[in-house]
């Protein structure tokens, strides 16, 4: 199930613009459902209604594309896994920007889709090249930590903490495993927790 | 590196262990579910064949898509109903506390975890919604989780994490009339932007906070999130314990004594050492109001809109775009501004006291021709206090609806939407394009009385007037 990812190399969408919330990457009304899977279509949907075409996720030379390449603080807002998952359905395999919301980084790094940062002028720079060559592939590498352009000169450095950095290129992303495999271990910090004997919270 | 502050001490009493990548595996005290971002997470678990770890640990309730008008079973939209079906199944099937409609204990997540004394200092809380910063207010480290990190906490009672940093945010002084905990943390986010707190958890301190009531301390941490932090806390002290005291599930006779002084041992050391610090003035806090599509895009009630040039310039794009959708325009006052419908509730401001001070304002006056007000409780036990006191009466004598318990027209997933680009005045938490249910929608967030004059007098005015 779970498996190594360090390097994510493919064509990129570039969507400018700061402080787009998770409510504007998936609307609430999609959440109304009890699974992820009808998530594909409501991406972007009222921004995209209000571009008539024109939103990248609908510009023809972009369909294909699967490394995501936003401004500061994408995913800020709502904790809704809806966002990356809509995402995911898209074909975003991997998002590089200024900065990330602190939940939806999380999010993304818990089912696998690597999110890096980069300076400003890195991403002005990585959005002008995509624009001008929408079909050419670009690269993160997660071992070398640096974005580039495959068959060009681009090359930049990119950002990810080291945790989520080791947890992508050793293949324990999806941390679950891990984490229910130390039962023991949480029982033992439970049991030193005052808390847990003061409040029996099945009595109700 | 932040060193002796209440985050210090309760991630260290919390931490497991370290995980192979170098994450942190981290307890989670007390998991609380609703019926959104919860049955993929059950799914998931039946696909890997786990069970739930602790169950008694997780406790659930429905909020985000209860109507709040006709909530007769099955409910009329049908993915409502196939939600709720669900969640009752997975608590049914897991053996967790569901507290139901008509329960008594029913109401938004945010809400009902404090009132009934779960929500306590010292806890790490994690739930499904980015709005649970809110419980930071007892001295818990409250956050927001995705869905297969809910997973991972039914299945573990832990979650991998990073560690965050630690800002002290500290407003000193008395809040002048007319200005309310929602002013505080609007002012805040607006000073220090809304990814300001990425990366860090909020330590809120000084006088002004120490003088809150727990319901105002839950509405400054509630909006943590809204200026990038995904938690934010206040230490505990004897107005958290006096609120605690005979709570449901705090703790009783000789545990309340060992509570206390644990209680007392994870507030933040004399000399912590924190990664920054902010200061603020109470009294330099004006009645604030959102004019854009972010939360951190807020003006005092006597400031005009900001032209770009005013605007740091990583700050004009957002604007433009905000004046464009919201139709508002640099130098234009906020004050006057026109409004469709007025919406009291949320997480951020529906619990008993926020009513309270709405309805002050309510009292023996009438909502303007042709603007929608209506008033939707926090949990059923704030719409039984509130009814005791007569405060629905106030609101229907002068127009309001007053409705059952949930979340509402914060997020729009019941029947309760703008249409349109109706615009309303707004005592939730986010004002993002589209949020309260039309794509078009427009929303102005601010307290809970400022909301209440709005729709008495059908545009933004100033409260301060009706209370000098």
């Amino acid at each position: 199930m779970v498996s190594e990812i360090k390097i994510i190399s493919g064509s990129g969408v570039p969507l400018i613009g700061n402080d787009i919330d998770t409510d504007r990457i998936i609307p609430a009304r999609y959440l109304k459902a009890i699974t992820f899977d009808g998530l594909g279509e409501g991406v972007f949907i009222d921004d995209r209604q209000a571009l008539n075409g024109q939103h990248p996720f609908d510009q023809p030379q972009y369909q294909g594309a699967t490394i995501l390449v936003v401004n500061r603080n994408f995913g800020c807002g709502s904790s809704r896994e809806h966002a990356p998952q809509a995402l995911a359905k898209w074909g975003i395999q991997a998002i590089i920007g200024e900065s990330f919301g602190e939940i939806f980084f999380g999010n993304c790094s818990t089912i696998g889709i690597p999110v890096v940062t980069a300076a400003p002028e890195v991403i002005q720079q990585l959005q002008a090249l995509v624009t001008a060559h929408p079909q050419g592939v670009i690269a993160i590498n997660l071992e070398k930590l640096q974005v580039s352009q495959v068959d060009g000169d681009f090359i930049a450095p990119v950002v990810l903490n080291e945790g989520r950095r080791t947890a992508f290129v050793s293949g324990t992303w999806d941390a679950c495993g891990q984490l229910v495999a130390n039962v023991d271990q949480v029982r033992a910090i439970a049991n030193q927790l005052p808390y847990i004997k003061w409040t029996n919270l099945a009595v109700n | 590196m932040s060193k002796g502050t209440l985050f210090d001490k309760v991630w260290d009493l919390h931490t497991v262990g370290t995980l192979p990548s170098g994450l942190t595996q981290l307890f989670i005290g007390l998991h609380l579910i609703h019926e959104v971002t919860s049955p993929q997470a059950f799914a998931m678990l039946r696909e890997r064949g786990l069970k739930v770890l602790f169950p008694e640990r997780t406790i659930a309730t429905v909020d985000h898509i209860v109507p709040t008008e006709n909530q007769a079973r099955p409910f009329v939209d049908s993915l409502a109903e196939d939600m709720i079906s669900a969640l009752e199944k997975n608590c049914a099937e897991h053996n967790i506390t569901f507290y139901h409609i008509g329960s008594g204990n029913q109401g938004i997540v945010h809400v009902i975890a404090p009132e009934l004394g779960l929500t306590q200092p010292g806890m790490t809380i994690a739930c499904g919604d980015s709005h649970t910063s809110s419980h930071g207010a007892f001295g818990a480290i409250a956050f927001g989780i995705g869905t297969s990190q809910v997973r991972d906490v039914l299945a573990s009672q832990t979650l991998a994490l990073s560690k965050l940093k630690v800002r002290k945010i500290e407003v000193n002084g008395k809040l002048p009339l007319g200005v309310y905990a929602k002013d505080v943390i609007l002012h805040i986010i607006r000073t220090l932007g809304v990814k300001g707190g990425v990366g860090y958890a909020y330590e809120y301190a000084g006088t002004t906070f120490e003088q809150m009531n727990m319901e105002e301390r839950m509405t400054v941490c509630n909006m943590s999130i809204e200026g990038g932090a995904r938690c934010g806390y206040v230490n505990p002290d004897q107005v958290t314990y006096d609120y605690l005291k005979g709570k449901d599930f705090s703790p009783k006779d000789t545990d309340w004594d060992s509570a206390i002084a644990w209680w007392e041992s994870i507030r933040s050391d004399v000399d912590a050492e924190y990664d920054d610090v902010v200061v603020f003035r109470a009294e330099e806090i004006p009645p604030t109001v959102t004019w854009g599509i972010t939360p951190g895009q807020g003006i005092g009630i006597d400031q005009q809109i900001p032209a770009p040039e005013q605007l740091l310039e990583e700050d004009r794009v957002i604007a433009q775009e905000a004046y464009n959708y919201m139709d508002l325009l640099p130098g234009q006052p906020i004050k006057g501004t026109k409004i469709d419908v007025c919406f009291i509730g949320s997480c951020t401001n529906g619990r008993i006291s926020d009513l309270r001070e709405a309805a002050k304002i309510a009292l023996g006056r009438q909502v303007a021709a042709g603007v929608k007000a209506f008033v939707v409780p926090g949990s059923e036990r704030v719409k039984k206090a509130a009814e005791a006191e007569g405060l629905d009466k106030i609101f229907i004598a002068a127009g309001f609806e007053w409705r059952e318990p949930g979340c509402s027209m914060c997020l729009a997933m019941n029947p309760d939407k703008l249409v349109g680009r109706q615009i309303s005045a707004s005592s939730s938490n986010r004002n993002f394009k589209g949020r309260q249910g039309s794509a078009h929608g427009r929303t102005l967030l601010m307290s809970p009385a400022m909301v209440a004059i709005a729709a008495i007098q059908g545009e933004v005015a100033d409260v301060r007037q009706l209370l000098s």
